[in-house]
């Protein structure tokens, strides 16, 4: 296998949700024609604020969420169309870590059920020893005593919670996980010690890691390839220390700008971009950005650049990058 | 202008009793953001209402020290009182804008409300006002907007709307807690470019709570860490930032995690932040320091000095390059 071997590919994929306001009816473009390839043992960023659909995209690969169009394989297999048996098959194989671990353990279940929960539903374990000793392994995996199994969520910091988190995907022995925001919940000090799980994890057991997160900076430091999303678009795609050294796409940029960083001489100042992400409610033409871009021009009003090669395996969708 | 001086808020019963935040002080100045640092349950929050005094009766209480403004003394002023001071007390704004305002009332009249209450004004000078502050606010088509629901704005302009009701009260200090944490990065910068704004026209003293270093880094003009309920290093910002002297402070800087450093792995500090009342002896960042010795867990620490304003409690100081 080497690490260009595609593990998952998206080929043009679209969700519309409706949303109704004041009696209308409108289609919000949450997913709007991503396409995307995650390679074999890479981690791959998606990175983006609020509404830009990388949760929406994350939900469909897993099918928590029904793409409307176009396709994603996994191992070259069609995930959308797959019967039962193999979506069982997809359910082990890809698994996803969620934001909030206060939200997602049942607090009625003991960590150890939690755990081997999936397990349980897809009848993996041979019998009662091998469901303890699997939970006991995982547990101890993501840098938990085996003890833990016995406790249950409310006995736990935030920081052991995102682990069971991660324990819970980690049962099946995947080949994909998917982690939405899996950090944004914790402090900064303990925000830490979970990447480093997480990437630690990735290497030994040889996953393959698409992390969603709206922290450019968490993004940076764990990905090896980052794509920036805008309002539904996949905007740029590049090797991450590329794309954070040169941004092409104007919102990269702007993006990358914004970070409050710890150094004490850059200051705020006045001369700040004034613009906000258009209304959801409202259907863009041309690019998503182009009210808010310092270059746009009428092409960009009116044509909705395509993601384009832009060498070294860098793709922008922009007609002036 | 705004002193905080050796604040104790306990919480608990009888012998349960503890100190949430313990011999807390701090100075805001006028035209100065005072950045306070710290992990949840630090005490930060808890602090900052103390100040208002909006601390949840009767499960925690100021057991302790004093809060001035202007000289005189607050600290058992109820809440409306220190808002109040004939114009110009203290105001303060809260990380979730959509909690903190009425979804059922267009923002207008939210403003208004404000505005009738402090200014006593009413109907159409009332009115231009709200409109006054909005636009102060820098949100567009002030007057349409005013009757405009919370749900029809987004959440930066939910905040601006907030700091606009704050405003009303022509503040001399605002306390912000948290108040872009909820919000996009790009939209976060344009709120905090705000309160630098009117923080400078106002001259109003800001005391700015975050867990966030780097808009600390941005916007205050000195900072004040906190762990554990107490304050272990305060100091100018870019003194602070430098030179930290507190290994706290360091370790906490390392962990933040920074674009353009690359593909790396993290910086941690081991273990986690302890529960109030869990530490009584020694220094509290004790049992995660890698810089501690047996002193660190039996004596509290002393503080130390590093030129002008700039202090740490630690027994072994992170300084001078070493």
């Amino acid at each position: 296998m080497t690490q260009q071997d595609t593990i998952l590919s998206l080929k043009r994929l679209q969700k519309t949700f409706t949303a109704r306001r004041k009696g209308k009816t409108y289609a919000v473009r949450a997913v709007n024609d991503v396409s995307l390839d995650i390679r074999r043992g890479e981690t791959l960023g998606i990175v983006g604020e609020t509404g830009c659909g990388k949760t929406t995209i994350g939900r469909t690969i897993i099918r928590l969420t029904q793409a409307d169009g176009g396709s994603a394989e996994l191992d070259g297999k069609d995930i959308f169309t797959t019967d039962s048996r193999r979506m069982r098959e997809l359910r082990l194989k890809v698994r996803m870590v969620f934001q909030d671990p206060y939200a997602s353990l049942n607090p009625r279940r003991s960590i150890g059920d939690s755990v081997a929960e999936t397990g349980d539903i897809h009848g993996v374990f041979k019998n009662r020893q091998d469901r303890d000793d699997r939970i006991a392994k995982t547990l101890t995996q993501v840098g938990l005593d085996p003890s833990f199994a016995a406790r249950f969520p409310h006995q736990l910091s935030g920081g052991q919670r995102q682990r069971v988190g991660i324990a819970r995907a980690l049962l099946p022995t995947p080949e994909l996980i998917i982690a939405d925001e899996p950090v944004s919940a914790l402090d900064v000090s303990i925000q830490a010690q979970v990447l480093n799980l997480l990437a630690d994890l990735k290497e030994e057991m040889g996953l393959t890691l698409m992390f969603i997160s709206h922290d450019l900076g968490v993004v940076a430091q764990i990905s090896d390839r980052v794509a920036v999303m805008y309002m539904g678009n996949l905007v740029e795609l590049a090797d991450g220390p590329e794309l954070f050294a040169a941004p092409r796409h104007p919102y990269t940029q702007l993006l990358i700008a914004s970070v409050p960083r710890i150094d004490p001489v850059k200051r705020i100042a006045g001369g700040i971009e004034k613009g906000e992400p258009p209304s959801r409610f409202s259907d863009v033409t041309g690019c998503a950005f182009h009210d808010r871009c310092p270059m746009a021009s009428d092409l960009c009003r009116s044509t909705r650049p395509e993601l384009t090669d832009a060498g070294d395996g860098r793709k922008v969708a922009c007609h002036h990058a | 202008m705004l002193s905080v001086r050796n604040l104790v808020v306990s919480g608990g019963k009888g012998s349960a009793q503890i100190d949430i935040v313990s011999d807390v002080s701090f100075e805001i100045e006028r035209g100065k953001v005072l950045g306070l640092v710290g992990e949840s349950g630090s005490g930060k929050s808890i602090t900052s209402l103390a100040v208002m005094g909006l601390l949840p009766h009767p499960q925690l209480w100021v057991r302790g020290g004093s809060i001035e403004l202007d000289g005189a003394d607050i600290t058992e002023e109820p809440p409306y009182l220190r808002v109040e001071r004939g114009h110009g007390g203290v105001a303060m704004i809260f990380q979730e804008p959509m909690t903190s305002l009425n979804p059922v009332l267009p923002i207008g009249e939210q403003i208004v409300e404000a505005v009738r209450v402090h200014d006593g004004s009413t109907g159409v000078t009332a009115r231009n006002r709200a409109q006054e502050l909005l636009d102060m606010v820098r949100i567009p088509d002030a007057r349409l907007q005013l009757n405009a629901y919370p749900h029809e704005l987004s959440g930066g302009m939910r905040q601006r709307v907030m700091i606009a009701i704050a405003l009303a009260c022509r503040p001399q200090a605002l306390i912000a807690d948290e108040p872009t944490t909820a919000l996009d990065v790009t939209v976060q910068l344009q709120v905090l470019s705000l309160i630098r704004e009117l923080c400078d026209t106002f001259d109003m003293g800001v005391l700015f709570i975050t867990h966030d270093l780097g808009v600390v880094s941005e916007l205050a003009d000195s900072v004040a860490v906190m762990y554990g309920g107490k304050i272990v290093e305060t100091g100018p910002v870019e003194r602070l930032f430098n030179t930290p002297l507190h290994p706290y402070t360091a370790g906490l800087m390392g962990c933040v995690p920074d674009p353009s450093a690359g593909h790396r792995r993290f910086q941690t500090i081991p273990g986690q932040a302890p529960k109030p009342g869990e530490i009584t002896h020694g220094c509290r960042f004790a049992p995660r320091c890698s810089h501690a010795q047996a002193i660190c867990s039996d004596d509290a620490p002393t503080r130390v000095t590093e030129g002008a304003r700039h202090f740490a409690e630690c027994h072994f100081p992170i300084s001078r390059g070493a």
